[in-house]
């Protein structure tokens, strides 16, 4: 039993599953929260869904030792080029969310290219990205429509996919962000890229000589972010049947906590997709499920930032519990005792 | 001693950067199933000369050959394909990686089939433990662990292992052992040893004498970029060893030097420049 405890703390998402059963039973036992009516809400989960498919590929760059703020940028991106191309031209909505998708991967190359180009941090790339693109967003919007917000419909189909409130309170994204995740769960811990990836994050040099593609696979991750962020912002826009060139950069500190909070290292080469779930869901609660307790709203940040402190110092010694760990020799092979 | 075939030979190998030269003349050979020591202070290019053996630098003069025939690596992938390894100081370099996945870095064993091709981890695991613990590392028998709870001994271990797992010809060890304990670095040359014994041709970067001893047959001393001296095992004893990477001066000369300035200055010791004139460093 208590190795089975063990085993599971060894694990990156150790502190991210306490983090939310901790905030969980306060909220339970403190805020006077009812669990059932916590856990059936649809608020949090509506909000997770939206973060997490962000946080995702936000922790994956963490992973490999990069960062990606202009996700900021990218959402509202995303809702307007959709919204301006299907609600102010009146193209069809693939076209619409064609060109959001083409914003995303053409912002995700600009930041990859230029990040293994220069020896310029990602976090200072990505955060001109970011000042970029809301200056172009605003202004093409002002150019073009001459308003700072679109209003646009949706056919049915797209609706379904993309706008769709299952049983009248649950958005549709949260069946992308499950798949997502257990995509790119997928491909992180089983496939040889996840492994690329972890090794990236430990030593560039070292993974560049020992021949994985380095430069590829940043760009590849870059793209992945600009995407998913400009998914997001298609998705609020056939959700909302209108698009605001505001909004979107509470995602760029979110998608950070949660990604920490899921035991991502700062500095690259450990984390999981589970963690970063969970630490999603975890922030979720926190600053959604507060409404359901007694707790004054104004209290959440505060819960939040004790919990982001907490959580990465359970997570620094989960993973030293991880370093150090040597599991005991049941029976076998002979030691020798004068090795160091 | 000297029918052994040799693999890597550098043939006045000059390497200059920019208006600097750094190596000049150098002429070595590495054989197969020999250790070849590499001395010299900081300073004296023997980085520089192994950048250039793994292909990360191209002569400005001069031709290596590999087996007897010139070559001119392309870069250090290319080195590595032809055989030459390098192992840096701090051998396992991804102290978050299970051992199992940093040994495969890059070349990570599959199974299953196109989009569904998983990491065989429990493959990699079995491979990797094997391959360290023929080397005589028997305290590594979990290639779940992470490389970073592995003493500095182990990891170097392990990435020499890994090396010769992946068919490394020429081992190229950059210090191995000057950030262990006593323990840890006879353990690393005991592994040097073995790869020797394996007929691996070993080129070892070290500036501590009593290791280059412990595992020598070749011993080239390099001074300022150029080799200084160039024996065999026995020819030489420690302390000529310690004096020739002193620059030639014997270090008794030093300390009797030091002594006589310390009496005429109330005690205080001389500065470097009063010890050895102005040298260009």
């Amino acid at each position: 039993m208590i190795d089975v405890v063990k085993s599971l703390l060894r694990r990156p998402d150790a502190g991210s599953i306490l983090s939310l059963v901790g905030v969980v039973l306060f909220f339970v036992l403190f805020g006077g929260a009812n669990l059932v009516t916590l856990v059936g809400a649809a608020s949090w989960v509506n909000f997770a869904a939206n973060l997490g498919i962000v946080a995702i590929p936000v922790g994956l760059l963490m992973i490999a030792g990069e960062l990606d703020i202009s996700i900021g940028a990218l959402i509202p991106a995303g809702s307007m080029t959709t919204a301006i191309l299907t609600g102010y031209y009146g193209l069809p909505i693939t076209v619409g969310i064609a060109g959001a998708l083409a914003v995303g991967i053409a912002v995700g190359l600009v930041n990859g290219l230029l990040t293994i180009r220069t020896s310029v941090p990602s976090l200072i790339i990505t955060l001109a990205t970011l000042v970029a693109m809301q200056g172009v967003v605003l202004s093409a919007s002002v150019l073009l429509t001459g308003s700072a917000s679109v209003a646009l419909t949706a056919p049915d189909w797209a609706k379904f996919l993309f706008g769709q409130l299952i049983g009248g309170s649950h958005q549709v994204i949260i069946v992308w962000w499950l798949a997502f995740a257990a995509i790119i769960g997928f491909v992180l811990h089983k496939t040889r890229y996840g492994n690329w990836l972890f090794a990236m994050g430990g030593d560039k040099v070292s993974a560049r000589n020992a021949g994985i593609p380095t430069d590829r696979m940043t760009i590849a991750l870059f793209v992945l972010s600009a995407v998913s962020a400009t998914f997001v912002g298609i998705c609020q826009a056939i959700l909302f049947n209108s698009a605001q060139v505001s909004g979107g950069m509470n995602f760029i500190f979110n998608a950070i906590v949660s990604v920490v909070v899921g035991g991502v290292l700062l500095t690259g080469g450990f984390g999981s997709v589970l963690g970063i779930f969970v630490g999603t869901i975890t922030f979720a609660i926190v600053s959604q499920g507060i409404y359901f307790t007694q707790i004054d709203r104004n209290w959440s940040n505060l819960i939040i930032g004790v919990m982001l402190l907490l959580a990465v110092l359970m997570n620094q010694s989960f993973r030293d519990l991880a370093l150090y760990f040597r599991p005991r020799h049941k029976q076998g092979p002979p030691r020798e005792p004068a090795n160091p | 001693m000297n029918d052994k075939p040799t693999i890597l030979e550098l043939r006045n190998v000059n390497k200059s950067f920019g208006p600097i030269d750094v190596l000049h003349d150098i002429s070595l050979r590495v054989r197969a199933g020999e250790v070849l020591c590499l001395l010299g202070d900081n300073g004296a290019g023997k980085s520089t000369l192994i950048k250039t053996l793994a292909g990360v630098h191209k002569p400005t003069s001069g031709q290596i050959l590999m087996d007897s025939q010139p070559v001119t690596f392309t870069g250090p992938s290319d080195a590595q394909g032809r055989g030459i390894a390098t192992v840096h100081q701090f051998g396992g370099t991804f102290p978050l990686m299970s051992i199992g996945r940093s040994f495969f870095v890059g070349v990570e064993p599959t199974k299953g089939w196109g989009p569904f091709k998983i990491y065989d981890r429990k493959r990699a695991n079995e491979i990797a433990v094997k391959a360290v613990r023929d080397f005589g590392i028997t305290r590594i028998d979990d290639g779940d662990r992470l490389v970073g709870g592995l003493s500095g001994g182990e990891r170097q271990s392990l990435a020499i292992a890994r090396a010769v797992y992946f068919g490394a010809r020429v081992l190229i060890l950059d210090e191995p052992t000057a950030a262990l304990g006593v323990k840890q670095a006879s353990h690393v040359l005991r592994i040097v040893n073995e790869a020797k014994r394996r007929g691996l041709a070993v080129v070892f970067i070290t500036h501590q004498v009593m290791h280059a001893m412990a595992v020598g047959d070749h011993f080239a001393v390099l001074i300022r970029g150029a080799i200084a001296a160039d024996f065999r095992k026995g020819e030489k004893s420690r302390e000529e060893i310690t004096d020739l990477m002193a620059g030639g001066e014997t270090m008794s000369d030093l300390e009797v030097q030091v002594e006589g300035y310390m009496e005429t200055h109330e005690g205080h010791p001389p500065s470097l420049q009063v010890l050895k004139g102005p040298t260009a460093h």
